[in-house]
């Protein structure tokens, strides 16, 4: 019996460095699309703080931590990204394969977002554990911040490459102005 | 530009798409007669002040009613279709 | 000159050609500088008489000393030689001259002048129409002109960036520092910036002292604290250009065009900027006055002239002379004499005039004349009694006042005032919500106001922020120099230049007044005043108190032109930094892109996707032969085929069928757990927006599959639905595009090739046609559907997408052992065509479920989108253009895509336009060309011959007329 060997998003195109900044890939155990029905958002967080420990974040919000964490990325939308849930009363939706996810963590992570993306990265309006539905350069995507100076991005998965060739030349210029004085 | 997502908050216009008048969300009755319909589909008001339009957020997916002034460029306020025809 | 000054002043220790030329430089200076340190005076022509031209300012807004940077891909015309500054190896060009800057045979146009006024080219060519592109334009353009674009890419790398804060001060001057200060003591979030690469504006320039100490101390404190606090974020050589909408500015950085190894670094960065509030302390603009030959290299402006002797330690001229109608121009002579430099007269047109140092000064007199060929050296004073006398002098420092930097309050609309006591125009009250202007932008005159207004507008933009501020206690400055009697132009014959940019003189203005271009609007066009690269920075002003002059209105009345962005010009390469090449747009690769590329198919974009064109083989030269091989392996064998950039639309909830029947034509309600079915979706206006196949999962859960094209659009419309017209319904929607890779596998031993990849064993009477479930593949939970785009038994089989690339070449070498393989684009078209299948080349947006022949789909059980317009009865009218199926039968056998009909006899014409083809193919299955097409009253017409027009690509044929489903139209293929 022939068997299928599994490749991620970003498989041939990271981990790279440019300017002591990281881009790298993260390959969730799941993740999983969580979509409450109408009167259902309560019971869904419940069940999700029962099951993984994370309940359903607000608009812009992330809750839980890098093992299990729940993304806002639309109205009534989380995405789960750690083991895979199924809670009640939600429309669920196996997203595991479809995104590519990319963590960006250094000293450049902050600027080479602030040449791709047009929301407002500063420290006090972007805290570690907001999360924003926007755009990188021309893909749409979600950025988180985990910390100070690190970043997790989510692309559609078709898009790695690009957004991989996006972050790669921000940072080369930012590598290059930085050596300028 | 700048525009309100109800959900998002403050954002960049290119995130947005512009999607004409937001009487579009008054669909009439099936039976409404030809010139309800084609007052739904083809006529709109050209005002030189207020107006209300309708975004569609595109890395949201939120629709949007923008009260906007077409003399000023002043964006008033936005509200979620979802929440409106709520 | 360089100034022998005490301390500071470090020796030349670079250098940089000018023309070819060395020119030995400091670092830090401008060209400019550098230039007139090495009594380089002539650095120009001008742009329509080809006028030897100097520097005039030491700013940005420099009308003559315009000069390329570099050569070849990455050179840069147009720069200006008064802020590019100066680095080790830099090659400088002049502009608009040929064969050389000394000697430049256009300037016969300057002997030309008496005809080349004003109007010249709108009276002159005008006969014959026909020259208008071939001979004058081609000649005007190399006549009149500015720096030039090698013409090859530009290879150098740009940069677009964002930024962000609470409050943004443009400009560094006494009223930009002393508003960052009061803000950023405040703790709001603030960027300044400054188009210079030193902050402090004029104070760099001037000789003055704030509380006791030289300005450029306290300029220096300032910047200290500002660079310290973490909540100020500098940017210098950078330009705000734009003023936009809730808050949003444009700025341009001149991030490395300051060094000779530039390495990586972006050459320049386009800034978007949002800022809650901003103030405008731009500063101000000195202007000219206007006498006779007042254009010649070493005519500067006196504000320009002291700069480069105090910030720069250079002297335009060994004998300076000033001609102005204000106090703060004889601080030129003060200046200039106190470091040495000859003074030999300030001429002053006020009677009343006062020297503020030891100087000759000639007041109620006027300077009515120049002379020097290639630079001044004499001009003719005409003194209080009115008689004349001729001084020498190599530099005339010249000011006619100095008019507020309003421009950028001007981009929203906003008009400038007319503020009588100044003789100029400042911002109009809230001309830009959010923008608090200050300084001398907004009319200061002095160090001290400009301090104090600088202070007001911070608190007053704290306060629209919603932060209450104490007012600062204000450091003591310099408050004299603010006299000063408008006074425009000198009488005279001769040409005296307002715009030297662009060569407009007194009298144009005047000949426009004269003949009825008397709006000022009118007017520039007619005489290209404000026009040039410096958008009449210089010269507006004057030009418009000459032409309220001539119409006999005041300069409120005659009003103002608008200021519209970039304030400074930003290259395209900046704005469109990072889109090119793979920037342009994203590129959306499938699982299988690279098994793909590993045999060689060549790729066709559908939207951002790349998808096989077709699979070459050895031996096969032409697409063609791959195509009709691909054809038949799916005929006689079996096919594999990439599908996964169909939009996959994931619906859930207890009224997802209620969505599904409201947006297609059909019923899906009535679908059966594990089937699919094919539907047809609409648009309101009754025409067909999207097609495709939905399987029903569960009870509460479908799967929508759409077109590739659409899949964004179908998504947004849904959302629509959902949101806009029926937010009572519970359902949630959900992309699955890129969760699964899938695979078409089409052809009699489909069924064959799935047995070896499916975990079996399969029960195939389980899967009739449009069935569908959940299927173990090689070990992997997938899904399966037998559906098919090719007419042949087919399945599409889908696994998460990390299994993608394995699974295809799984399929693909499985396929081969049973004559199979993978099959592109062109193989799949033509299998779509020969089945009459239609894709958006027919429902291409102006067709009707009625015009493709579906008009029965739509169901009259239900509502749904479009049905109400769709039953318009002009939109079922049999004369229609509808579908047909086409096969050549004339002499030519072949048909193309976009030709038209016409019925046979009748002229190829518009009028007699009978439709047009959409999609053709040659089939290898019927061994000849098929086409569809819409053809007026088409299916009622079938068996007719039409002609076949394609006056594009001049092919002409004879077509039959046919049922669009040309191969097995019973559908027992399919079937199986
Ligand atoms: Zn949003």
């Amino acid at each position: 019996m022939v068997s299928l060997v599994p490749k991620s998003p970003c498989a041939d195109l990271l981990p790279l460095a440019i300017a002591e900044t990281t881009v790298s890939e993260v390959v969730p155990e799941a993740i999983t699309l969580v979509a409450p029905f109408k009167g259902k958002k309560k019971t869904v967080s419940d069940a999700l703080k029962a099951e993984v420990g994370v309940g359903f974040p607000a608009p812009g919000r992330m809750t839980g931590k890098q093992d299990a964490r729940c993304i806002w990325v639309g109205p009534e939308q989380a995405l789960v990204i750690g083991p895979a849930v199924s809670p009640d009363g939600a429309a669920v939706t196996d997203q595991s394969d479809g995104f590519a996810v990319i963590q960006i963590t250094g000293p450049m992570a902050a600027n080479a977002l602030a040449r791709l993306t047009p929301i407002d990265l500063r420290r006090d309006h972007f805290k570690p554990g907001h999360t924003a539905r926007t755009l990188l350069n021309h893909m749409t995507c979600s950025i988180t911040r985990l910390g100070a100076a690190s970043f997790e991005i989510l692309v559609f998965r078709s898009m790695a490459k690009t957004a991989v060739h996006e972050l790669t030349e921000a940072l080369k210029l930012l590598e290059g102005r930085a050596k300028l004085s | 530009m700048r525009i309100t997502c109800p959900y998002c908050g403050e954002r960049d216009i290119r995130e947005f798409t512009y999607r004409g008048h937001a009487l579009a969300i008054a669909r009439p009755a099936p039976d409404a007669g030809e010139a309800a319909w084609d007052d739904y589909l083809h006529l709109r008001d050209n005002p030189a002040g207020a107006t209300q339009d309708l975004w569609h957020h595109g890395p949201c997916g939120a629709w949007v009613i923008v009260d906007r002034d077409t003399v000023t460029h002043e964006v008033a306020g936005s509200k979620a279709v979802a929440e409106v025809k709520r | 000159m360089r100034l022998d000054r005490s301390g500071g002043d470090v020796a030349p220790s670079l250098s940089f050609t000018f023309d070819g030329e060395t020119v030995r430089a400091r670092k830090g200076e401008t060209v400019a500088a550098a230039l007139l340190a090495n009594d380089i005076r002539l650095v120009g022509r001008s742009f329509k008489y080809h006028r030897p031209r100097g520097i005039w300012s030491a700013g940005p807004e420099e009308p003559n000393a315009l000069i390329t940077l570099g050569r070849g891909a990455a050179q840069t015309p147009n720069q200006r030689a008064t802020v590019q500054e100066v680095y080790e190896g830099l090659e400088v060009s002049s502009q608009n001259r040929w064969p050389s800057l000394k000697t430049d045979l256009l300037s016969v146009n300057d002997l030309a002048a008496p005809f080349l006024g004003a109007g010249f080219y709108y009276k002159t060519f005008m006969w014959p129409r026909a020259f208008w592109e071939r001979v004058y334009e081609p000649v005007i353009r190399r006549a009149a002109g500015l720096g030039a674009l090698s013409g090859a890419p530009d290879q150098e790398p740009y940069e677009k960036a964002y930024a962000h804060c609470d409050l943004l001060v443009i400009g560094s001057g006494p009223s930009g520092l002393m508003a960052a200060l009061v803000a950023a003591r405040a703790g709001s979030d603030v960027i300044v910036a400054e188009q210079d690469h030193a902050l402090g504006g004029r104070l760099l320039a001037e000789v003055e002292e704030i509380d006791g100490a030289p300005a450029a101390d306290w300029v220096a404190a300032a910047v200290a604290e500002l660079e310290a606090a973490p909540n100020v974020r500098v940017m210098s050589r950078t330009t705000v250009t734009g003023v936009y909408d809730q808050g949003t500015y444009g700025a341009i950085e001149r991030t490395a065009m300051h060094v000779a190894d530039p390495g990586a670094a972006p050459r320049q960065t386009f800034w978007r900027i949002v800022a809650k509030a901003s103030i405008l302390a731009s500063g101000a603009i000195e202007r000219g006055i206007a006498f006779a030959n007042n254009d010649r290299p070493g005519v500067m402006a006196a504000g320009a002239v002291r700069a480069y002797a105090n910030r720069w330690g250079v002297s335009p001229g060994k004998s300076v002379t000033v001609f102005a109608n204000n106090d703060d121009a004889h601080r030129t002579a003060r200046d200039l004499a106190a470091a040495g430099v000859t003074v030999a007269a300030v001429i002053d047109p006020r009677a009343d005039a006062q020297a503020i140092g030891d100087y000759p000064l000639f007041s109620g007199a006027q300077v009515t004349g120049t002379t020097g060929r290639l630079g001044l050296t004499d001009i003719t004073i005409r003194d209080a009694s009115g008689k004349d006398q001729s001084v020498w002098t190599d530099c005339l420092a010249v000011s006619g006042g100095w008019n507020p930097s309003v421009h950028l309050t001007c981009h929203m609309n906003g008009r400038p005032v007319w503020n009588e006591d100044l003789a100029a125009f400042v911002p109009a009250p809230d001309a830009v919500p959010g923008l608090f202007p200050a300084g001398s932008a907004d009319g200061a005159q002095s160090t001290a106001d400009c301090l104090r207004t600088g202070a007001e507008a911070a608190i007053a933009a704290l306060e629209a922020l919603g932060q209450t501020t104490e007012a600062p206690a204000l450091p003591k400055a310099e408050n004299g120099f603010t006299g000063h009697t408008p006074f425009w132009l000198v009488p005279g014959k001769k040409r005296a230049w307002l715009d030297m940019a662009n060569d407009v003189t007194v009298k144009d203005v005047k000949l426009a007044a004269q003949e009825n271009f008397a709006s000022v609007e009118h007017m520039k066009r007619y005489t290209t005043q404000g026009m040039a690269p410096d958008q009449g920075k210089n010269s507006n002003v004057a030009a418009l108190a000459i032409l309220a002059d001539a119409t006999g209105r005041t300069i409120p009345q005659t009003g103002t032109t608008t200021f519209r962005p970039p304030f400074a010009p930003v290259p395209l390469s900046a704005m469109g930094a990072g889109a090119r090449g793979k920037g342009f747009a994203p590129e959306r690769f499938t699982t299988s892109h690279t098994a793909t590329e590993d045999l060689g198919a060549p790729f066709v974009e559908a939207g951002l996707w790349y998808r096989p064109s077709y699979y070459p083989r050895a031996g096969e030269t032409t697409w063609r032969q791959s195509c009709d091989r691909e054809v038949q392996m799916v005929r006689n064998a079996v096919g594999v085929a990439d599908v996964s950039t169909l939009g996959k639309i994931d619906i859930q909830g207890p009224d997802a069928a209620a969505l599904l029947d409201f947006v297609y034509t059909n019923m899906f309600s009535t679908l059966k757990v594990g089937k699919v079915r094919y539907g047809l979706m609409l648009r309101e206006d009754g025409h067909v927006m999207d097609d495709g196949t939905t399987a029903r999962l569960g009870e509460t859960h479908y799967v929508m599959t759409t077109t590739t094209a659409a899949a964004g659009q179908v998504m947004q419309h849904l959302d629509f639905v959902l949101q806009a017209l029926r937010p009572d319904w519970d359902v949630r929607i959900a992309s699955a595009t890129e969760q699964w890779a899938q695979f078409a596998v089409a052809g009699p031993k489909a069924r064959a090739l799935l047995d070896v990849v499916l975990d079996g064993p399969i029960d195939w009477a389980a899967w009739p046609f449009m069935s569908c479930g959940n299927i173990g593949v090689a070990g992997v939970p997938g899904r399966l559907f037998r559906i098919s785009f090719s007419g042949e038994e087919g399945f599409e089989v889908a696994v998460p997408a990390r299994y993608g690339e394995a699974l295809y070449r799984l399929l693909l070498s499985q396929a081969s052992v049973l004559g199979g393989g993978p099959y592109g684009m062109e193989a799949l078209n033509v299998l779509r065509i020969e089945k009459g299948f239609i894709t958006h080349s027919e429902i291409h947006g102006r067709v009707t479920a009625f015009d493709i022949g579906m008009e029965r789909m739509i169901s009259a059980k239900k509502d749904c989108i479009g049905k109400t317009m769709a039953a318009r009865p002009g939109l079922l009218d049999p004369a229609r253009e509808r579908l047909v199926g086409l096969k050549p039968t004339g002499a030519v056998k072949e048909l193309t895509a976009g030709a038209h009909l016409f019925n046979m006899g009748a002229e190829a014409v518009r009028l007699e336009d009978q439709g047009y083809i959409t999609s053709v193919c040659y089939s290898p299955t019927l061994g000849s060309f098929l086409g569809l097409g819409f053809l007026k009253s088409g299916p009622d017409r079938i068996g007719e011959t039409v002609q076949m027009v394609d006056h594009l690509r001049g092919v002409k044929t004879e077509v039959e007329v046919c049922n669009p489903v040309f191969f097995d139209p019973e559908g027992g293929r399919m079937r199986g």
